[in-house]
């Protein structure tokens, strides 16, 4: 493999893996705040254990997500030096007010989040996560700016043998970003209600703190119902961006060959790759593809064949990505309305079976959250800024293959390592509960500066 | 013009505050596994640092992020050429934030040795090569019209090798610095000062060196002669220097550390007022040097940046130096001693 193509498996798999940690300290930051703001609002010592359990969890997922985030920001510079210097000066805008704004508010405020139990105020320390909570989810909006100005540029013009800012105001309100941010976002927080949800069931099945942990996956289920609705709307949003900006994406994400109006939208569909067409293409409701791309059923949709072939994404894994996240958005829907439904009608605990499904279901939001990524990234091969620069064109030029073989394996070690640790560190923290954790706040609460 | 000088003066800051602060979190990183004999010093000393450190290591995000956002040749190039070195570094920054953050997460005899060894092998690895890049910036790369004719070895030459050390003293005695200030316990804060002011020998004759030995791998000290006004820099860091040794002595450790963050930045400055308009030299052909005139982004992006940076930048300060406050009121007490506390 030449540098390229080891730069690639190399972005991917550290940018997949940042993307594991990324969605629950979205979601969970929110929910953490919100138990502690209960604590300070009721006084009721179960939101403060709550808020410390979960807590716990999320400052083991938090510290991954630190430190793979800075493999991300040095790699566009390492691997993809062209890259950043094509687009430097519109794409590293973004990338440095996320810092400037985001990653100093959430860094600092976490430390006093974590050692100031007794050192300040329950009101300030509440504020304390809510500022982390508000922090990671503008950093994820000015990340997702940087990656919808990719997806969609917006605000340059070629100058200089780069791309030069022209109107930072078009870059910063891109409705590509947006609605990326938006649908990551909402995604974030579907895996967080899931994951507090599933935990809560694993002890809820064993009788654990059956109170804490009732309490717990009724706030996940409120949550988790709303998220799981609004992630698939603006998916919905998106999707329509995407054919409105992205002809060969779209294109790719159905499997759509022939260029016509009034496309049908198949239930049930295989691509044959080969022979630009479909095996299986049935059970097919007439029209919906043009009125969920265009709002209307006229609208022409762009089919692939039309598309140069050297300019279309891989199909098959943009289409089945596509497709899978899509079905597991509507099986969300429907597992978060038994949830809601189950835990308002306090029936949970003789609803076993549903509690098993509610503890397998941990992974399947994270699933499809990365299968989200594929399909944003991959489908919009072979470009890396749609319509600009050619990834090809991207890569470094001064790094030898045995350079990137070397990081591509220390990463998939040293990655793989910090995988094990972090699952057995979950595991044990979620499994043990919240019994040791001693609520109370100053200096008569010893436990005061355990991490919480 | 104007922006592009502002942005090389923004960018001098963003890594004289990102050393001047990280610079003791790493220091106290080294010092750890020789300084804290027993559990819980140990902890005393992981939890002076862990509100902190984090927010104190997004200034080196912050520096790579306007570096790419100010002067997006710099970083593809400085990036892409020290591939290696870059990967090293990243690897023991992630390797000392799990262990920072992990240690505390579990129990047991084996677990905690691993993430001990971990954290002082990540700090004194990150502290070395921070070091050796910078040196090897002052000296300039190899680089020319063909690319980058450097290698991670070449690196490791004698002028790059004493920059690192010198770093690494300057980290260790900042670090022991700033355990003095925040151990909790007479005794402990004793100790620390006394062992900044042993490491204070050896930090002296690194600096000594590395200013002489600069006067003949570099050219930093042309600007020194063509501005002589300049010289107020190298003099601020001699004085801060002394002024150290002299404060520990009597015991103020306070301005002790006070005097060792004025040292720093002070060191950062001496060596980028003699880069200036260089970014990175080139040390095989001038013409090939990365310059605030040919490597920055286009002015409409400087002056967003500057917006931004005039409006957040101070807010962050304002912060940071809050919280620094509210975890310096209450150490001193003694009362983690009394409890297992954080990590
Ligand atoms: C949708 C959200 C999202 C996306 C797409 C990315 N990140 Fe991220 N990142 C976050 C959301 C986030 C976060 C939620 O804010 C994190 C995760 C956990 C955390 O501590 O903050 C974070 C942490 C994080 C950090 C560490 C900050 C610190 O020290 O506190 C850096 C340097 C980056 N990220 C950089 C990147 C880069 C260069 C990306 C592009 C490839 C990227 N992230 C993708
Ligand atoms: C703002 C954030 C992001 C930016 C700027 C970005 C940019 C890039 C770049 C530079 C590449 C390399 C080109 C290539 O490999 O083809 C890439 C590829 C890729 N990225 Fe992203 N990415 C971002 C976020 C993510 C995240 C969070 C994920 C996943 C969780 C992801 C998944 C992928 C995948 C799977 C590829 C490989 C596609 C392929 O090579 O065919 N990206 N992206
Ligand atoms: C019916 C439901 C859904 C629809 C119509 C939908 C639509 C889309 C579309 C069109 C994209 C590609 C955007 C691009 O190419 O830039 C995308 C990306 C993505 N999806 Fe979904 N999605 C749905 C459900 C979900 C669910 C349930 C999750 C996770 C829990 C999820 C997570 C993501 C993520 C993380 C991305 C990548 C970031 C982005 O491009 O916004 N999606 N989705």
């Amino acid at each position: 493999m030449d540098t390229l193509a080891l730069s690639r498996w190399q972005f991917a798999i550290t940018a997949m893996f940042h993307f594991i940690f990324v969605p629950l300290t979205l979601g969970l930051s929110i929910l953490v705040a919100w138990m502690e703001s209960r604590y300070v609002a009721t006084g009721e010592e179960t939101f403060l254990k709550m808020a410390k359990f979960w807590g716990k969890l999320f400052l083991i997922n938090f510290a991954l997500g630190v430190v793979t985030g800075i493999t991300m920001e040095f790699q566009f510079g390492m691997n993809w030096s062209a890259y950043s210097r094509y687009v430097g000066d519109i794409f590293g805008a973004p990338l440095a007010i996320e810092a400037t704004l985001a990653f100093f508010l959430e860094s600092t405020f976490i430390g006093l989040w974590v050692f100031g139990w007794d050192k300040v105020s329950k009101k300030t320390h509440a504020a304390a996560i809510w500022l982390v909570a508000l922090a990671t989810n503008l950093s994820a909006l000015w990340i997702l700016l940087a990656n919808g100005w990719m997806q969609h540029p917006a605000g340059y013009v070629l100058r200089n043998g780069r791309a030069e800012m022209t109107n930072f105001f078009a870059v910063a309100t891109n409705s590509y970003g947006w609605l990326k941010f938006l649908h990551t976002v909402l995604s974030g927080y579907v895996v967080a209600a899931f994951f507090v949800m599933g935990i809560s069931a694993w002890h809820l099945l064993k009788k654990n703190e059956v109170n804490f942990f009732r309490h717990s996956f009724r706030i996940g289920a409120s949550f988790g119902l709303a998220a799981s609705l609004l992630v698939v709307l603006a998916g919905d949003f998106h999707a329509r961006e995407v054919a409105e900006t992205q002809p060969s994406k779209f294109a790719a994400i159905e499997a759509n060959w022939k260029t016509q109006s009034n496309r049908a939208y198949s239930l049930v569909r295989i691509p044959d790759v080969k022979r630009e067409r479909n095996y299986i293409d049935t059970l097919k409701i007439p029209g919906l593809l043009s009125f969920l791309a265009f709002g209307s059923t006229k609208a022409r949709i762009t089919g692939l064949k039309d598309i140069r072939a050297d300019l279309r994404p891989p199909v098959m894994i943009t289409f089945l990505s596509f497709r899978t996240m899509i079905t597991l958005g509507f099986l969300f829907i429907i597992l978060a309305i038994f949830a809601f439904v189950y835990s308002r009608r306090r029936e949970l605990e003789t609803r076993r079976r549903f509690l098993y499904i509610m503890l397998y279901a941990i992974p399947l939001p994270y699933i499809a959250a990365q299968l989200g990524w594929i399909v944003a990234e991959v489908g919009r091969q072979p470009w890396i800024v749609y319509g600009v620069l050619k990834t090809k064109d991207a890569v470094s030029s001064a790094v030898s293959p045995a350079q990137a073989w070397t990081s591509l394996a220390a990463f998939t070690v040293g990655y793989g390592a910090l995988a094990v640790v972090d699952v057995y560190l979950l595991g044990k923290t979620a499994r043990k509960g919240p019994d040791d954790l001693v609520a109370g706040y100053g200096a008569a609460a010893p436990a005061g500066e355990e991490r919480p | 013009m104007i922006f592009r000088v502002i942005w090389f003066i923004l960018w001098t800051v963003l890594w004289a505050v990102y050393f001047m602060l990280d610079g003791f979190d790493l220091g106290a990183g080294m010092l750890y596994p020789f300084f804290a004999r027993d559990e819980n010093l140990k902890k005393d000393i992981l939890n002076t640092i862990g509100p902190v450190w984090d927010g104190n290591e997004v200034w080196l995000i912050t520096a790579g992020g306007a570096t790419f956002a100010a002067f997006p040749t710099t970083y593809a190039l400085m990036f892409s050429y020290l591939y290696s070195a870059m990967l090293l570094l990243l690897f023991s920054l992630i390797v000392r934030g799990v262990a920072l953050e992990f240690r505390g997460k579990a129990e047991g005899q084996n677990w905690g040795k691993t993430w001990d060894l971990a954290f002082f092998l990540g700090s004194f690895l990150a502290a070395l090569l921070l070091g050796v890049a910078f040196g090897n910036i002052f000296k300039g790369l190899p680089m020319d019209a063909h690319g980058y004719h450097g290698s991670l070895l070449g690196l490791l030459n004698p002028y790059g090798l004493l920059a690192g050390v010198l770093f690494v003293l300057l980290f260790a005695v900042h670090g022991a610095l700033w355990l003095s200030i925040r151990l909790p316990g007479i005794d402990k804060a004793k100790k620390a000062s006394a062992l900044a002011g042993r490491l204070w020998y050896p930090l002296l004759l690194a600096a000594a060196g590395f200013l002489v030995y600069t006067a003949f791998a570099t050219h930093l000290y042309a600007n020194y002669l063509g501005y002589p006004l300049l010289w107020v820099l190298p003099g601020i860091a001699a004085a801060a220097i002394l002024l150290i040794k002299f404060l520990t002595l009597t015991g103020r450790d306070m301005a002790a550390f006070l005097a060792s963050c004025v040292t720093i930045v002070a060191v950062v400055f001496t060596g980028v007022a003699g880069l200036y308009p260089d970014l990175i030299p080139s040390s095989l052909d001038p013409a090939y040097s990365l310059t605030l005139f040919n490597s920055s982004s286009s002015v409409y992006t400087l002056k967003i940046m500057t917006v931004v940076a005039v409006v957040f930048v101070p807010a962050v300060i304002i912060y940071q130096f809050w919280i620094y406050r509210i975890f310096g009121r209450t150490n001193t007490s003694g009362r983690a001693e009394k409890e297992k506390a954080a990590y």
